[in-house]
């Protein structure tokens, strides 16, 4: 009888066993009911009684290694089962995954967005109103009487039913004045038109924000506030601001708002004409006769007013070189802002 | 306007830098455009006398000069018809560099060496005459070089004068302003009244005189326009942007840049009977300078003479009466004309004259007498002739009155925002002229001031304030933040921001676009063939020429321009006002479009190639819906735009709120688009409508699925079919999808196979089967009764 022969042979039949099923087959041929070591155990009866236990001893030690070596086999061959399905599994992670890739909101949103989230914040209320207005509203109302030498600022567009295509977004400011009493703080922001060419910096179609402060003691030191304050928010830096006397029939007294260039910081470049400024926003204290117009008390109240072109905002922001790529409505530019 | 700085420097002694004083101008509130030498680069060329003139030995057009600039005489050739003995020229020495980068050099011309070149206006870069070499005025002494000798380091100053400055266009506001800013004073040139040497008058009379106040003429006889005006004045002119003429054009617009003051002269010998300053009269016309003839009416006010109109007042002479070089007897006109008036005719004829533009803005009404006497002098210099005297009509009540504005110091601090010291308003409203006289003290203190007749945008207090702040300087006023009560909003849960829907379209895959809200009428009418846009009057082009009624032109025109750049995968969206005459009114609609075209995803390796269909863009309208959560039907639409098949309106709580589909295949067809365009268009308030969402109750009981194949005739729509069966079932039914629909084999043409999947769940309880055969022979039973359905 040779215990160690068998169970050395049984050892490799495990040790070959690639799968389940020859591991199988290696457990039955030495384990199973006629397996080599179950007929060998069987056998003992025809022994010396003394050599029984001895040899019976040896015999089931072999049962129990081969037994724990085919649960080791079987336990090794199923981790080398799911390390070939997980590898079977395995994909290219560096392909692109499965969404739809979103679109863009247009620049212009965008800044009216930034802009509306400074003023909203300090406050104000936002407001529209209809792009096609009539005379009072969009220059009566203003101190702008017909024959002013002011109206030729104001390329105006007319319709054929007598109304006109708003200049600004003024008329919103005399809306908001006829509707509510002081305190008043709302910015307009829309959309206007004048009779313009396309050109690089010219549009008859343009985006403004316009903003409104009417209360008891406004005073020009606040609208400077207001105003540098807004600058700052809005291209994240300290730029300088300098405010010049200029005319506008809606407020006195009246100033144009110049912004150290964003591209070259004040040295002088192209985009600035080499002056160093970027001429940004008009504004000035609202004029008498504009709260006349609308029954507000001018001796108890004062107010400011500014309005600004947010395709200039636009564009200075995104270092847009062409107002007409505003229009265009081209993907490959849209979708710079996604 | 376009000012030059040595001029302005007559009337002001400034050494200021042109830098600084630009500054300056621009903080004061005279924005300055630009400046801009008035020569170009140039050195070594110098006054030089032409000695002797000799013919060139072998070329007839030349001669040989001896030329000697100071320094030394040199030999020159030129081809020049004017060269003379005596005369002074421009000679560019050897190594002398012209402004178009030529430099001079020896150089043989047929036989005779040059040492240099007399040059004309045409080298040197200026404006006038390429045939012959610049005259030079005998005074001037040799070797001065030529820069020094014409001024030529001059520079013009542009300034973009807004309409409230008309006081300021001229040299001798432009000096009162820059006399102001710098505390210098300023000096006028002496203007000394013209005795007349004849008797001769044309008689004046001004019927409307609100129009006309003040009309001033003179007679002129005996002079010789064709006489050349002096260079000088010539060079003053061209350095404003004014074009030489004629001696009586150039003494007139001579006149208008130094005192500011428009004037006409007339030839006298086509004027009869005498000058009527009156309106127009119907049927009545006249052929202007510039060539055009016009209709004048009532409303426009004229200088006649008996035979009727002559000029336009204040904006355009009229042709019949303009001086020529054979006129010898002049007519000058020197008047007031009221602003008003000259803007309203101005506009109407859209004349924008040097003369219109001053008169609307303001002229000073007191200038009249002084500007006669300057402009009689000079042209009496330059064109010889005997002056009459001046002959003035006058209506004094018409005229300006001067402004008396008060200025209370508390409002000023006020408006301002912080205290300007005492002294220093005194000295700024001191040196504009306006007079104040003070009363009380303190913060009580008030300045009265009356406005030089000069200033006509004096009306009231803010005016002033504006003044005085101006002159102090806008940037030496502190910075404040206005301090307000801090009241609080509402949340309204009713209200969704329109950023919302667009987030939303932006998440779906769409690029927002901004199209023009004026649009072809072409395409408007191809697009919304029943409405009736609104024009524009005077659109900028006949492509932009009515407002949009729809957003769909925009859209497919973004969309036609994106595919001629070779985009095949588009999604775009506009929000934007669209117009629409409604009866007597006009609705100006927020709209909220988009378009689709190509296929449904980016082509990739894990995407299928389909391309958009009639599900995709409902897909996204029902997701921009289900923002509000308000009850949303569809029906068939009827547009003659869209695809009858593959169309449907949006009706939110019955009643209509856009529209969506594909584009009619003849619209595609008309706007050369490919096949398969799909839009949509709603109006935004209906999407942004927003429901208020409230718990209910989620049931925790089993659910229980059951699947319904159903057969039914083709053009049963789907929606009739859910809603038999949610009214048969109500709250029990728990979901219900259309999880296929199909037609084709096996079915029969009329009719197309609907499989719908139910899940039911009580709220309290399980159900049992029992209860739910029975619900499901219900709701079949409704189905055969009502829409002919069977099982399949």
């Amino acid at each position: 009888m040779n215990v160690e022969g068998i169970e050395k042979a049984a050892m490799a039949a495990v040790d070959v066993a690639t799968d389940e099923q020859s591991l199988d087959d290696a457990r039955v041929r030495y384990l199973g009911r006629k397996g080599e070591l179950t007929v060998l155990l069987r056998s003992l009866g025809g022994m010396d009684a003394a050599e029984r236990p001895a040899a019976g001893a040896r015999i089931n030690a072999a049962k129990v290694r081969l037994q724990q070596a085919i649960e080791r086999r079987k336990e090794a061959l199923a981790v080398q089962q799911l390390e070939r399905e997980l590898a079977e599994e395995a994909v290219d992670v560096t392909l692109p995954g499965r969404s739809r890739p979103g679109g863009s909101l247009h620049p212009i949103t965008m800044t009216f967005r930034r802009i509306e989230r400074i003023f909203e914040a300090a406050g104000y209320d936002v407001v529209s109103g209809p792009e096609i207005e009539d005379e009072y509203h969009n220059f009566e109302a203003l101190n702008i009487p017909a024959d002013h030498p002011a109206r030729a600022m104001h390329d105006t567009l007319y319709l054929d039913n007598g109304m006109l295509l708003r200049t600004h977004t003024s008329p919103v400011q005399i809306r908001t004045m006829e509707a509510h009493p002081p305190p008043i703080r709302v910015i307009c922001p829309g959309r206007v038109y004048r009779k313009d060419n396309m050109d690089a910096s010219h549009s008859p179609m343009f985006h403004q924000v316009e903003g409104l402060v009417v209360d008891e003691g406004i005073a020009f030191a606040d609208l400077k506030g207001a105003v540098v304050d807004f600058v700052h928010g809005f291209f994240e830096q300290d730029l300088d601001v300098r405010f010049r006397p200029s005319y506008f029939p809606f407020t006195e007294p009246s100033a144009e708002v110049d912004v150290q260039c964003v591209h070259c910081l004040g040295d002088g470049c192209r985009a600035c004409g080499q002056s160093g400024w970027t001429e940004v926003l008009g504004c000035g204290m609202v004029h008498p006769n504009v709260l006349a117009n609308v029954g507000i008390d001018t001796e108890r109240y004062t107010g400011f007013a500014f309005g600004f072109g947010v395709d200039r905002f636009a564009t200075l922001f995104y270092e847009i070189d062409d107002m007409r790529l505003l229009f265009d409505n081209e993907l490959r530019f849209l979708e710079q802002f996604a | 306007m376009k000012y030059s700085e040595q001029w302005l420097k007559e009337w002001v002694p400034i050494t200021i830098s042109t830098r600084d004083l630009c500054d300056q101008l621009t903080n004061a509130g005279l924005e300055v455009d630009g400046t801009e030498g008035v020569a170009g680069e140039f050195s070594e060329v110098v006054v030089a006398e032409i000695t002797t003139v000799e013919p060139h030995p072998n070329a007839s057009r030349l001669s040989v000069c001896q030329v000697d600039d100071g320094a030394g005489t040199a030999t020159v050739v030129c081809g020049a018809p004017n060269v003379s003995p005596g005369l002074k020229s421009a000679f560019a020495r050897v190594g002398a560099v012209l402004p178009d980068g030529t430099a001079i050099g020896r150089s043989e011309l047929r036989g005779v060496v040059s040492e240099g070149m007399l040059l004309s206006t045409v080298e040197l870069g200026l404006d006038g005459d390429a045939d012959g070499i610049l005259e030079l005025d005998a005074e001037l002494e040799r070797g001065t070089d030529l820069r020094v000798a014409l001024g030529l380091d001059d520079v013009v100053i542009d300034i973009d004068l807004t309409p409230n400055r008309g006081d300021a266009l001229s040299i001798r506001g432009l000096a009162r302003e820059v006399g102001v800013l710098n505390r210098l004073p300023v000096s006028a040139p002496r203007i000394d009244a013209v005795r007349a040497e004849t008797e001769t008058v044309f008689g004046v009379e001004i019927v409307n005189a609100a129009g006309c106040p003040r009309y001033l003429g003179r007679v002129i006889e005996g002079v010789d326009i064709s006489r050349p005006t002096p260079w000088w004045m010539r060079e003053r002119l061209r350095r404003s942007g004014l074009r030489p003429i004629d001696a009586a054009v150039d003494v007139t617009n001579y006149v208008l840049l130094e005192l500011g003051q428009p004037m006409h002269a007339f030839d006298l010998d086509q004027l009869s009977g005498g000058i009527v300053v009156r309106n127009g009269r119907t049927g009545e016309s006249m052929t202007l300078l510039d060539g055009r003839d016009v209709d004048v009416d009532e409303t426009v006010l004229l200088i006649t003479d008996s035979s009727g109109p002559v000029a336009m007042a204040g904006v355009m002479g009229g042709d019949r009466s303009g001086v020529g070089t054979s006129t010898c007897n002049v007519f000058l006109e020197c008047a007031y004309f009221s602003p008003q008036t000259t803007a309203a005719t101005s506009r109407r004829f859209d004349i924008n004259s040097d003369a219109a533009y001053r008169y609307a803005r303001g002229v000073d009404y007191q200038l009249q007498a002084r500007a006669m006497e300057r402009a009689t002098r000079l042209l009496v210099d330059i064109a010889g002739g005997r002056p009459g005297p001046v002959v003035e009509a006058v209506s004094e009540k018409d005229l300006p009155t001067a402004n008396r504005v008060s200025l209370r110091k508390s409002r000023l601090d006020l408006l301002v925002g912080e205290e300007i010291p005492v002294e220093d308003v005194e000295r700024i409203l001191d040196s504009l002229e306006l007079a104040p006289s003070c009363v009380g003290a303190g913060d009580e203190r008030v300045w009265t001031t009356t406005s030089p007749s000069h200033r006509f945008d004096i009306a009231r207090e803010e005016d002033l304030v504006e003044e005085v702040l101006r002159i102090h300087g806008y940037d030496a006023i502190g910075s404040r933040v206005p301090v307000v009560p801090l009241p609080l909003g509402r949340a309204r849960v009713s209200e969704l921001l329109d950023a919302r829907l667009k987030d939303l379209l932006v998440d779906l895959g769409y690029a927002e676009a901004i199209t023009y809200s004026f649009i072809d009428p072409h395409v408007a009418d191809l697009l919304d063939p029943a409405g009736d846009p609104v024009a524009v009057v005077n659109p900028v082009s006949s492509e932009h020429a009515v407002m949009r009624t729809s957003l769909l032109s925009g859209l497919v025109t973004a969309l036609r321009n994106n595919l001629s750049r070779q985009a095949t995968r588009v999604r775009l969206f506009e929000t934007g006002q669209c117009f629409r005459k409604e009866a007597d009114d006009l609705a100006q609609l927020t709209l909220c479009g988009g378009i689709l075209f190509g296929p449904r995803e980016r082509e990739g390796w894990a995407h299928d190639r389909d391309r958009v269909d009639f599900f995709d863009v409902k897909g996204d309208v029902e997701r921009l819906f289900a923002l509000g959560g308000l009850g949303v039907g569809y029906t068939k639409a009827t547009d003659p735009v869209l695809h009858p098949g593959q169309s449907a309106v949006v009706l939110v709580d019955g009643e209509p709120a856009g529209r969506f589909g594909r584009l009619h295949p003849e619209v595609e067809t008309v706007l050369e688009l490919p096949s398969g365009v799909f839009v949509f268009e709603l109006e935004e308030d209906a999407v942004l409508a927003r429901r208020r969402r409230r718990h209910g109750s989620v049931s925790r009981q089993p659910s229980v699925r059951r699947d319904l194949a159903l057969v039914v005739d083709r053009e049963v729509p789907a929606a009739s079919i859910e809603s038999i069966v949610r009214s048969r079932l109500g709250e029990i039914l728990a979901e219900f999808t259309f999880f296929d629909v199909y037609a084709g084999k096996g079915i029969d043409s009329n009719e197309k196979s609907v499989a719908i999947g139910l899940t039911f769940q009580h709220g309290s309880r399980t159900l049992t089967d029992t209860e739910i055969a029975q619900h499901l022979d219900d709701t079949l039973l409704d189905l055969k009764s009502r829409l002919g359905v069977r099982l399949r």
